[in-house]
């Protein structure tokens, strides 16, 4: 479980960052989300990898902390994805809006040889 | 009264969405509801300051703590309005009425939905400051950004989406920085309220603390993209140039954004009662906020255009924040808080100011949403010859103001900028009449002293050199139109430096009052973890 979890969030780290640095427009879109994932994952194992524990105590019972999930990173993430999509959302227009006006992908607004 | 905390957040919030909801073509009803919102907003940080600085009935700390939902600090969210807080809320408040003033004049009908960003703005700005956890921190960061990236492309035109999407794509990277960090944080401190990580972090066992401190390293560094230190700030001129002037006035402070984070939270996470790991980072705060000021006095020496030279400004003060408060000293902090307030006022009145001039030099600049490159470099010699009245009132006007910016920016004797920067300055020397039996002073103080003295020594000369082309030189250029509405919110903050520069001592004693609770925050921890909850007793 560590090992997939850990995995997975380096190889989306890693491709993430790899097409960040590249010079198209969208490129730099599907890294920052691939990023955006990592970093998801990253916080949800920052709160202790559990399997089938819920993050809720039950009604009136005390509960022992051990066998329950840490509610917290959940919500953590929850709010860190609806922001990240809002922004990517909004990247997303910038870059038509870019895209129009300048006539080309590429993240400098022209192209390397022109 | 106990509700006042909130109103900065709220009220911005409110305005803000009924503006949405007026639609575009009430633009004079959303002009006046931004007005009366930001007015409230100033008034009810003036009120908090006031609150802030009077000593309470009982105990020393004089910050209000707000439970949101009136759940106990430690499992809720917190607002906290002390000193700092009060302050930087005065700040926001003034350089919002001041651009969105100044907006009403041509700005505001440049593209859409300007009064609802900068009502949006000032509630991230305003959320920013006063939020007691890390977590809502981070909330307010994007709601502050979200809004930047539409007041930063108001107007629109190539260059600034240009811009734009650089800006986006670096300040969305550094929000997965800052979440990592938090997240690494949380992972060994097991909580994200301010406070309670102050008093986990002396205790956190030896091994966990390499991983917090690379949380915090990581978080730093989100913090200092923001803060624009050196080899983290190269894109902030090229934004700040582009954007229209209200915008850019706004955007001013969000640089001071990132360095109060780092204010706010290296004092009270790695200060001096943090055991083993205090005073982590300070020798990297001093040394980039160094190699800050050296870039920026580069850059404003090197640069030529108007607008990017405030942007270099925007970089020396942050430098020059930075590395005040790298070094750690009480006093010094105080001197940075006051380098900070008359800077953000003379760093928003420069961006305004700046259109002002450049209109009357530049065919573009008077075309809304046009930019340069679209009229081309040769059509500059436009034969619109009016008679060269040798100084009009309006270029004399201009000219003062100018003269004002420089002089507080630059660091000249009579105005506010002169004496943060020997408040800045005289801690770090120790003066002969105390005897300077320690041995003299460190080398770093000398590097900060240097530094100081010849980043205000380059901003001079690159203003000097500004004002001779710009003034006297050009007397082939148009006389600018400048209304009313425009010049006053430049004389506005203008006069507010002169005000600081008046009551400098009541304006210093705050400083130092806010420096010394920054430095020693177990008032602060207390207020917050053991702030009562209303109507205790009910579940």
């Amino acid at each position: 479980m560590e090992l997939i979890l850990a995995l997975g969030i380096g190889v989306l780290a890693g491709s993430g960052v790899w097409l960040l640095l590249r010079p198209r427009t969208f490129q730099v879109i599907i890294g920052l989300s691939l990023l955006s994932y990592a970093v998801n994952l990253f916080i949800v194992a920052m709160g202790r990898l559990k399997l089938g524990a819920p993050p809720l105590l039950e009604h009136g019972t005390a509960g022992d902390p051990a066998n329950y999930a840490d509610p917290v990173p959940q919500a953590l993430v929850l709010t860190a994805i609806v922001i990240g999509f809002a922004t990517t959302a909004l990247f997303l227009v910038v870059l038509l809006a870019s895209r129009g006006l300048t006539g080309t992908d590429h993240v400098e607004g022209r192209e390397p040889g022109s | 009264m106990d509700h006042l905390v909130i109103v900065p957040i709220v009220l911005p919030l409110l305005a803000g969405a009924a503006m949405v909801l007026l639609g575009e073509r009430r633009r004079n009803a959303k002009a006046a509801l931004g007005l009366v919102s930001t007015l409230a907003l100033l008034v009810v940080a003036v009120v908090l300051l006031q609150l802030a600085n009077s000593p309470a009935d009982e105990g020393p700390p004089a910050l209000r703590v707000y439970l949101l939902g009136n759940w106990p600090s430690l499992f809720g969210i917190v607002l906290v309005a002390d000193r700092l807080a009060a302050m930087m809320l005065v700040l926001t408040s003034l350089l919002g009425l001041a651009a969105l003033v100044f907006s009403f004049a041509r700005w505001h009908r440049a593209g859409i939905h300007f009064h609802p960003l900068v009502q949006f703005q000032l509630m991230g700005l305003n959320g920013a400051f006063l939020t007691g956890d890390l977590f809502n921190l981070f909330v307010f960061f994007e709601v502050m950004l979200a809004a930047s990236y539409g007041l930063a492309m108001h107007g629109s035109g190539t260059a600034r989406v240009r811009a734009g999407l650089h800006y986006i794509a670096i300040n969305l990277t550094a929000s997965l920085l800052f979440l990592i960090g938090v997240s690494l944080i949380y992972a060994v401190a097991g909580t994200l309220n301010m406070a309670d990580l102050a008093t986990r972090i002396p205790r956190i066992a030896s091994q966990d603390r390499a991983l917090l401190e690379a949380g915090a390293a990581v978080l730093g560094v989100a913090f200092l993209i923001k803060a624009a230190m050196w080899p983290l700030g190269f894109w902030l001129p090229t934004t700040y140039a582009v954007a229209s002037a209200p915008s850019a006035a706004l955007l001013s402070i969000l640089s001071k954004v990132g360095v109060y984070a780092v204010l706010r939270l290296w004092l009270l996470l790695f200060g001096e009662g943090a055991g083993d790991v205090a005073g982590f980072g300070g020798t990297w705060l001093l040394a980039g906020g160094l190699a800050t000021i050296a870039f920026g006095s580069i850059a404003v020496l090197a640069t030529q255009d108007m607008s990017r030279l405030a942007g270099a400004c925007v970089l020396v003060s942050s430098g020059t924040l930075l590395a005040a408060i790298g070094t750690g000293k009480v006093a010094v902090t105080g001197g940075a808080l006051l380098y900070l307030a008359s800077s953000v006022l003379a760093i928003g009145a420069f961006f305004l100011l700046i259109e002002l001039i450049e209109r009357g030099r530049e065919v573009g600049a008077d075309v809304l949403a046009v930019t340069r490159e679209a009229f081309g470099e040769g059509e500059e010699e436009e034969p619109e010859e009016e008679v060269g009245v040798a100084i009009p009132a309006t270029m004399a006007i201009l000219g003062m103001s100018f003269m004002g910016c420089a002089l507080v920016l630059a660091g000249m004797p009579p105005l506010s900028g002169f004496l943060a920067k020997f408040a800045m300055l005289a801690p770090l020397l120790p003066l002969a009449a105390a005897g300077g039996g320690e041995g003299g002073v460190p080398a770093a103080s000398w590097a900060l002293i240097a530094a100081l003295i010849l980043s205000g020594l380059a901003t001079v000369v690159a203003m000097i050199r500004t004002g001779i082309n710009t003034f006297w030189a050009a007397t082939d250029g148009v006389v600018p139109r400048v209304g009313l509405i425009e010049i006053a919110p430049v004389a506005l903050l203008l006069s507010l430096c002169v005000g600081l520069t008046v009551g400098a001592g009541p304006a210093m004693d705050y400083m130092q009052a806010t420096a010394w609770s920054l430095h020693a925050p177990q008032d602060y921890v207390r207020a917050v973890l053991s702030a009562p909850r209303t109507g205790e007793g009910g579940g």
